[in-house]
């Protein structure tokens, strides 16, 4: 019976072992020294605004994994010894060990800190562990203003979080607009907009030069590179997501900025692969980053892993991007690739048609200005229908054919207004002016 | 200012009380009462929801704090007065007397009170639900309908047709049996038969909701059309219970207590009416167009064609615990009524059938759906009585498992497992464990309120009733991955 261990139990663990389970009768154990449970890490803010509590986020209970087979073990991997097979763990002061045959890293990543002056201090924090949410719990306590600092998506739901709980906000954002380096300039414009009336301090171009301290190394204040100082009593970090990778150091596993793997998950170490945040794919799919810090593609990797440990030798292969968030209450989705501007490619338009001005409704569609192929669509403010989209981009369809089918796409709750002749209309109004 | 308005709202509540032990004079204080507390409940709703702020977990009155507790306490006492001593509440009923004899023309009774009181919360909590979501079209149509259909159908319409047809019993078209266990009880159907074409006409359309019409609007539409757009019970969960909703046990073994718990109910509710029908019923055509042997044949013949349907032909959609209870009450209903054909007893049950009626009425009607159902909305959630008692509700809830177009489908690959839908689900149902795995979602306790789908925060629920196929969709890989497409996944292992 061949065992397999699993260090870290998110979404990209425990799908693995879910299937691995489903595939095979190996002996299966799961490590994790952050949460004895599989949580959601994208639900810990609708923890802290009290629409859930954290048992309500763990993706199974306690007694799936009895029932299943799936030995949970409490404790942190510190050290990995490739030749005997056999990872040291380590619970408070009890060190122990255990061994492998075949062993997965999907320990994820960590909040990235840019070294300004005191970011240690007290008061100072990133979001992103489950650690980080009682960190919050206790700084927002007393708190009444704050510094964010990050516009991606662990900002916006700091601001989301905080503002709820009436702390003044001030949010720092390097760009232009908002996510503009994921988002095309004109949706990255219509958010920002949208971003700045639910929080009011949000504050563009606008860098973290020092965080000021006083004697107790408590945050109280900060002064931005545009001369301003903010007198605050928390400041959350949240430039982005590293992988969590530094106690590999000692081992022979090889690792750039995160584990690297082949497209069969395996690292230079025979039967030592990584899945989720914490991989770096040497050779990634077309238009793949190495690195993927999404929630599912981590989920992706963890079936695609179990297929190839139990069933036949398997690559990754994802099917077309997809993604979601959402921005305060402004839902968010998007299927095949919109590219920003900076990364547009070559003939790459964007068609954008406002759906509701008032209730922040719109939708961008990338296309080929050549011929017409279908690149990809965001769409904030109206649900669309995962399937459909997937099938289209596999299928290349044009994108007249996408924009005459928009009704079979749509995902949203019965009586909402079906938009399909408004995206149509502007549709042919955008090709007239454009002349294709 | 949330403040603020609880006080108005509890100053509404309590010159109610105290003026009615007073006896002070009766419509100023009415108007004064009931004007504090709409301004009470819609004030405090803006100001809780004008951001659209939740928060149910830090707020004691929703998450089982202090508050909830004495609320659960004087909802409880409230209805212990109101079942079973309600000459404590007469101060309080003569209140209403000039609002009754406006309507009805009769002097008010504890159940009027009720009455107004109950479509009363649901009318100001209703508007506080529009509020909440007002940027769901699907909420807003099924708020202001329940509201419609209790201020109309439950509330004006039978005030007004005692008014005009005093003879009539009470009737509220939309309370269909067995929710109404007491519809074919022997001096309810006297009246309708007596007062002539009208009342005939609602006697049949009675029968005809349970056979034909709830069976084939629960076909179309899934057993919303009435749990959540029609029902009173169902209109009070979903507008003064929305605070409590997210209580609502998610345990497989609670779901497992509701499945026999549900049932039950249901079979007690039918053993009950067939032994009343067939009491007052004779065995020759002296007092009504049916004999008891008609009725009896009648019974043996749906019994039968349930059986067959349920045990042969939907075999597969039942759990085998599911069947063998179906089994042994068949053949007990089957065999009492073959024992009332062939030896006419005086009581078909053994019992006497006034026995049966008032358990039923005590033990159901009243402690489960009042008591129980309605006084533990700030522990136990808003559908306790839908979910675990509700005989109508597992009729439809049969229905819609068995034959109904009715689903909520996932959208592929987007589930977070954030747990936000099973969260609010008021069902109990882990709405979650089927979204992550990219299933549908067809349970039979499902009433189809559609909040799991508005707060969901990755637009990944919808519910949907275009057609009847692909109902037990059980993908392998989720949407997303390009395995996900061949299905040879698990043939290969």
């Amino acid at each position: 019976m061949k065992k397999l261990v699993i260090i870290g139990n998110g979404i990209a663990g425990s799908t693995l072992a879910r299937w691995v389970r489903k595939l095979s009768e190996f002996e299966i154990e799961m490590i994790s020294d952050e949460s004895p449970l599989f949580y959601s890490r994208t639900a810990l803010m609708y923890i802290f605004m009290g629409d859930v509590k954290l048992q309500d986020t763990y993706g199974y209970p306690q007694e799936f994994f009895e029932k299943n087979n799936i030995k949970l073990i409490n404790a942190r991997a510190e050290h990995i010894d490739v030749t005997q097979k056999v990872i040291q763990l380590k619970k408070e002061n009890t060190e122990f060990e255990t061994s492998y045959d075949y062993l997965v890293i999907a320990t994820g990543s960590k909040p990235t800190f840019y070294n300004w002056p005191n970011q240690n201090a007290k008061g100072v924090q990133g979001f992103y562990h489950l650690d980080d949410l009682h960190t919050l719990e206790e700084n927002a306590k007393n708190a009444k203003n704050a510094v964010l600092l990050g516009g991606g998506l662990i900002g916006i739901e700091l601001a989301e979080m905080l503002q709820r709980r009436n702390i003044n906000t001030h949010f720092l954002i390097r760009e232009k607009w908002y996510w503009n380096g994921v988002l095309p300039n004109s949706d990255a414009e219509l958010l920002t907009s949208y971003i700045s009336k639910e929080c009011p301090g949000l504050a563009l171009e606008t860098n973290l030069k020092k965080i000021e301290v006083n004697a107790q190394n408590e945050v109280i204040g900060v002064t931005t590179d545009t001369g301003q100082s903010i007198t605050c009593d928390l400041v959350g970090i949240a430039t982005g997501v590293s992988p969590n990778i530094d106690w590999l150091k000692e081992t022979p596993i090889e690792t750039d900025k995160g584990v690297l793997i082949n497209p069969h998950f395996e690292t230079n170490v025979k039967d030592v692969f990584a899945i989720g945040d914490c991989a770096q794919h040497k050779n990634p799919p077309q238009d793949r980053r190495p690195i993927e810090a999404v929630w599912y593609t981590g989920r992706i990797m963890g079936e695609t892993l179990a297929r190839n440990l139990c069933v036949e030798s398997s690559v990754y292969a994802p099917g077309p991007w997809f993604n979601s968030a959402k921005f305060f209450e402004l839902e968010y989705q998007t299927y095949g690739l919109v590219s920003s501007d900076l990364m547009k490619k070559e003939n790459e338009i964007h068609f954008q048609c406002v759906l509701d001005s008032i209730h922040h409704k719109w939708i961008t569609i990338a296309l080929d200005r050549e011929n017409n192929t279908f690149l990809g669509i965001n769409s904030f403010g109206i649900r669309l229908r995962h399937e459909v989209f997937e099938q289209w981009l596999i299928e290349k369809k044009t994108t007249d054919f996408i924009v005459n089918n928009m009704t079979k796409a749509f995902f949203n709750p019965e009586f909402f207004k079906n938009y399909s002749r408004d995206i149509q209309m502007a549709y042919n109004r955008y090709k007239d002016e454009k002349n294709i | 200012m949330k403040k603020i308005y609880s006080v108005l709202g509890l100053t509404g509540l309590l010159s109610l009380i105290i003026c009615g032990i007073l006896s002070l004079a009766q419509s100023m204080v009415l108007a004064f009462s009931f004007s504090c507390m709409t301004l009470g409940v819609i004030g405090y709703g803006y100001e809780l929801h004008k951001h659209h702020k939740n928060g149910v977990y830090q707020n004691k009155l929703s998450s089982r704090g202090f508050t909830a507790w004495v609320l659960g306490l004087v909802l409880c006492l409230f209805y212990i007065l109101l079942y079973f001593y309600s000459s404590h509440l007469e101060p309080i009923i003569r209140l209403f007397d000039p609002l009754s004899a406006n309507l009805s023309g009769k002097p008010a009774t504890q159940w009027f009170v009720y009455g107004c009181l109950y479509t009363f919360s649901i009318l100001v909590f209703g508007v506080k639900f529009l509020f909440k979501y007002r940027g769901n079209r699907y909420q807003q149509l099924r708020t202001l309908s329940v509201m419609f259909f209790q201020f109309i159908f439950a509330f004006f319409l039978p005030e007004i047709m005692a008014r005009l047809h005093g003879d009539i019993p009470y009737y509220d078209f939309k309370n269909i049996w067995p929710l109404n266990y007491y519809q074919y009880d022997g001096w309810r159907v006297k009246q309708f038969v007596s007062s002539g074409g009208l009342g005939i006409g609602l006697l049949l359309f009675s029968v005809l909701s349970v056979f034909i019409i709830s069976p084939i609007l629960t076909y179309k539409f899934g057993k919303r059309w009435y749990c959540s757009w029609v029902c009173g019970c169902g209109a009070l969960a979903e507008t003064a219970g929305d605070t409590f909703r997210h209580l609502s046990d998610k345990s497989v073994k609670t779901w497992k207590l509701e499945r026999w718990l549900i049932h039950v109910v249901l079979g007690f509710a039918i053993l009950m009416t067939v032994a009343v029908v067939y009491s007052y019923l004779r065995s020759d055509y002296s007092k009504y167009v049916i004999r008891r042997q008609d009725f009896l044949w009648f019974i043996l013949a749906v019994n039968g064609l349930l059986l067959y349907y349920l045990l042969k032909i939907k075999k597969t959609f039942l759990a085998k615990d599911a069947r063998n209870g179906i089994l042994l009450f068949g053949i007990l209903l089957g065999g009492f009524v073959c024992y009332g054909l062939i030896a006419e007893p005086k009581h078909l049950f053994l019992l006497q059938s006034e026995t049966l009626r008032k358990s039923y009425s005590f033990m159901i009607g009243s402690m489960f759906s009042g008591v129980v159902g309605t006084g533990f909305y700030p522990i136990f959630g808003s559908r306790v009585w839908c979910r675990f008692g509700c005989p109508m509700a597992a009729i439809l809830g049969l229905q819609q498992k068995l034959f109904s177009k009715f689903k909520i489908t996932t959208n592929g690959g987007q589930c977070i497992s954030c747990g936000n839908c099973s969260t609010y689900c008021e069902m109990g149902i882990d709405v979650k464990s089927y979204a992550q795995r990219g299933e549908n979602i067809i349970r039979s306790s499902c009433v189809g309120c559609g909040i799991c789908s508005a707060v969901c925060p990755r637009g990944v629920l919808k519910l949907e009733n275009d057609s009847p196929s692909g109902k037990l969709k059980n993908p392998l890989f989720m949407t997303g991955n390009t395995y996900s497409i061949n299905t040879d996944v698990l043939n290969k292992k």
